[in-house]
């Protein structure tokens, strides 16, 4: 176990606790800059298909993980920034104009919605959002002349200073842009989460009435966390936008709202590393049962293929696992594994129990 | 005018399905302030076991032995769903309960797809085709079989909780855990029952929905209508949820033959926005002031 001699206060809330730990984001960093070099096209897509659903992970894990605010409609905001970017530039702005236009529109949307919505806890929420989500997916059918309506709009490519970041022509250039805004909203993210908005969120989720009693202004801190989240949000749908070309209101389903939801409780709830351990789940896992279900056909000749709903029956059953037996998901499982191994052999069975919180409700009847 | 009635009528038999849904919400929510967003999927797999046993190409029981014997099953199947799984989040955060009956939705859809597939079938009902008219206006009697079904199982689920010692156990323990449980409610018998109650209910609902035309096994997302009036009701009032399934049933025929179409199928989730934003409760709120 490494024990860090801290020399001033600020250092308490450092982005990195040591040396080593920043030379490990470094070198992740570095390897996710090189990765063009190291696989082939097909991988490099799925590696921006999973940066992709990371920084949209990111987006709802600001509103769940750490502002405790179910939301069951974030497609809505993934549809309203892919729209928003894409009609901008088909306008003729261009793309780094059109893509924070687009973070914010989802933002602002967002926290338009989330004001009467605060008011709502809990579950309450979780439905408003969903009633949202509903809605924004006519809406998008409706406004036709700038959503194409049921066929579908275009995404352009994109071009920066002469230099094409074409999806298809220039996979390469593509990767790199995503990885950019997906490392700076990281960072960005990190910042926020040892500021004292960030702190005011975290207290907002774990009790919102001490938080209101350390002068906290409960009702704002949730509206600019949501506005926040489907802010990032937007982003991730901008630029999923362009990784798929051509779209319609399909592509952004209730499927896609459960999807995020999955990305963060089975990546971990109230962790960055959360949002994109379960991207990398969710983005992988089909390929994964795509090849198992190939091995099983190959062996066993029993064609799984034939059976359709197989994928996302797997999923649920995977969901279902990670909430009775581990709901701090993968990276609270991977902090179990690291402090047993640091702590080794001092590790108890107990360190990590469960707080049990029971019913109490408000309801006369 | 009579259009209008005609729609009404319809719309009513519609609600009357919604809101026997939205019972089942509310059932549970009761029982546990938790919510199941199972509900319209359990829906759909009562209304395919119904047919399962009923319908003469499959094992061919008589209707009148078939539906309840559906009923019996789905009750076995919520009661053991609580019992096997949803026990396990004890003592968890309610969020934690909505993503896992999401996930067995999509596992009650998958079993259903792969028994029946995923092309609509037909519930055979020995009323099929039956007609009223009165004046100038045709009702089906499978419409009104669901509205007075409806009514009486309101009626008989209010009464339990009014009135018998389960009811009131299970009341007690959704107000505070942990006291029922010390003043001797046996707390986790009681959510078992009552989610075997609302597997029961549900599966009236869905065999309502069957006879009045062809199910497959994506009706569950009808749930999600159902719980927009149970919302709009009040979550955990009974009489609530019947009148939000009422409102939405006879709103959404009357927007979509007056309004553009689009209008009709967001309306059931604007009257929804706008009881909460004015109501935060619903209209039958039981929500009082926080205190400390």
């Amino acid at each position: 176990m490494r024990v860090v001699f801290k020399t001033s206060y600020d250092s308490d809330i450092d982005l990195h606790e040591h040396g080593a730990d920043r030379l490990r984001t470094a070198l992740l960093l570095g390897l996710m800059a090189v990765l063009p070099f190291l696989v082939g096209d097909y991988y490099l897509a799925e590696a921006t298909n999973t940066l992709i659903w990371a920084l949209a992970g990111m987006g709802l894990m600001i509103a769940v993980g750490h502002t405790g605010q179910v939301s069951l409609g974030h497609a809505a905001f993934l549809a309203i920034g892919a729209y928003t970017d894409a009609a901008l530039m088909n306008a003729g702005l261009p793309f780094y104009l059109a893509l924070p236009a687009a973070g914010l529109a989802a933002g602002l949307f967002g926290a338009l919605i989330a004001i009467p919505a605060v008011r709502m806890s809990g579950i309450y929420l979780a439905i408003a959002t969903l009633a949202v989500f509903v809605i924004v997916e006519e809406l998008v059918i409706m406004l036709e002349p700038i959503t194409g309506g049921v066929g579908g709009i275009m995404a352009p490519s994109i071009t920066l200073f002469g230099v094409s970041f074409d999806r298809y022509a220039a996979l390469t250039n593509f990767y790199w842009l995503v990885l950019g805004i997906v490392a700076l909203v990281t960072w960005g993210y990190a910042n926020l989460m040892r500021s004292p908005t960030g702190r005011s969120f975290l207290a907002v989720r774990d009790s919102e009435v001490s938080a209101r009693a350390l002068g906290i202004n409960v009702t704002r801190t949730r509206a600019l966390a949501f506005g926040l989240s489907s802010g990032v949000t937007g982003l991730a749908g901008a630029l999923m936008g362009h990784f798929i070309g051509f779209f319609n209101y399909e592509l952004f389903s209730v499927i896609i709202s459960i999807n995020l939801l999955l990305v963060v409780t089975i990546g971990g709830l109230g962790s960055i590393q959360g949002a994109f351990l379960g991207a990398i789940l969710i983005t992988g896992m089909p390929q994964l049962i795509a090849i198992l279900r190939d091995g099983v056909n190959a062996n066993f000749g029993i064609d799984l293929g034939g059976i359709p709903g197989l994928d996302t029956m797997v999923f649920s059953m995977i969901l279902i696992g990670f909430i009775i037996f581990e709901p701090a998901g993968l990276y609270g499982r991977w902090r179990k594994i690291r402090v047993w191994l640091e702590t080794f052999p001092l590790a108890r069975r107990d360190m990590f129990r469960r707080h049990k919180t029971y019913l109490k409700t408000e309801r006369m009847k | 005018m009579t259009e209008l009635l005609q729609l009404v009528i319809g719309g009513l038999a519609n609600g009357c399905i919604y809101g026997l849904v939205a019972l089942g919400f509310v059932l549970i929510y009761k029982a546990s302030e938790g919510v199941n967003f199972a509900q319209g999927d359990m829906m759909m797999l009562g209304a395919f076991i119904a047919l399962g046993l009923g319908n003469s190409e499959q094992l061919g029981l008589p209707f009148a032995i078939a539906v309840p014997l559906a009923v019996v099953i789905m009750f076995g199947v919520g009661w053991g769903v609580e019992r096997v799984i949803v026990r396990q989040l004890f003592g968890q955060p309610q969020f934690a309960l909505v993503i896992l009956t999401i996930a067995l939705g999509f596992v009650f859809r998958f079993v259903a797809g792969s028994i029946w597939g995923y092309t609509p079938l037909v519930l055979e009902t020995p009323f099929a085709g039956m007609n009223m008219r009165a004046g100038g206006i045709v009702i089906s009697v499978a419409d009104l079989i669901a509205i007075g079904v409806t009514l009486v199982l309101t009626v008989a689920l209010w009464a339990f909780f009014a009135f018998t010692q389960i009811g009131l156990a299970a009341q007690a323990a959704s107000q505070n855990q942990m006291a029922a449980y010390i003043v001797g409610v046996p707390v986790m018998r009681v959510n078992s029952l009552i989610w075997g109650l609302s597997g029961a209910v549900a599966t009236v609902g869905g065999v309502l929905y069957a006879t009045r035309g062809a199910i497959d096994p994506n009706i569950g997302l009808l749930g999600i209508k159902a719980f927009a009036a149970a919302v709009i009701g009040g979550l955990g009032s009974l009489p609530g949820a019947l009148l939000g399934g009422l409102i939405i049933g006879i709103i959404e025929p009357v927007a979509g033959r007056y309004a553009p179409g689009e209008f009709a199928k967001m309306s059931p989730y604007i009257i929804m926005l706008l009881v909460l934003v004015t109501r935060p409760g619903g209209l039958f709120s039981q929500i009082q002031m926080k205190k400390v």
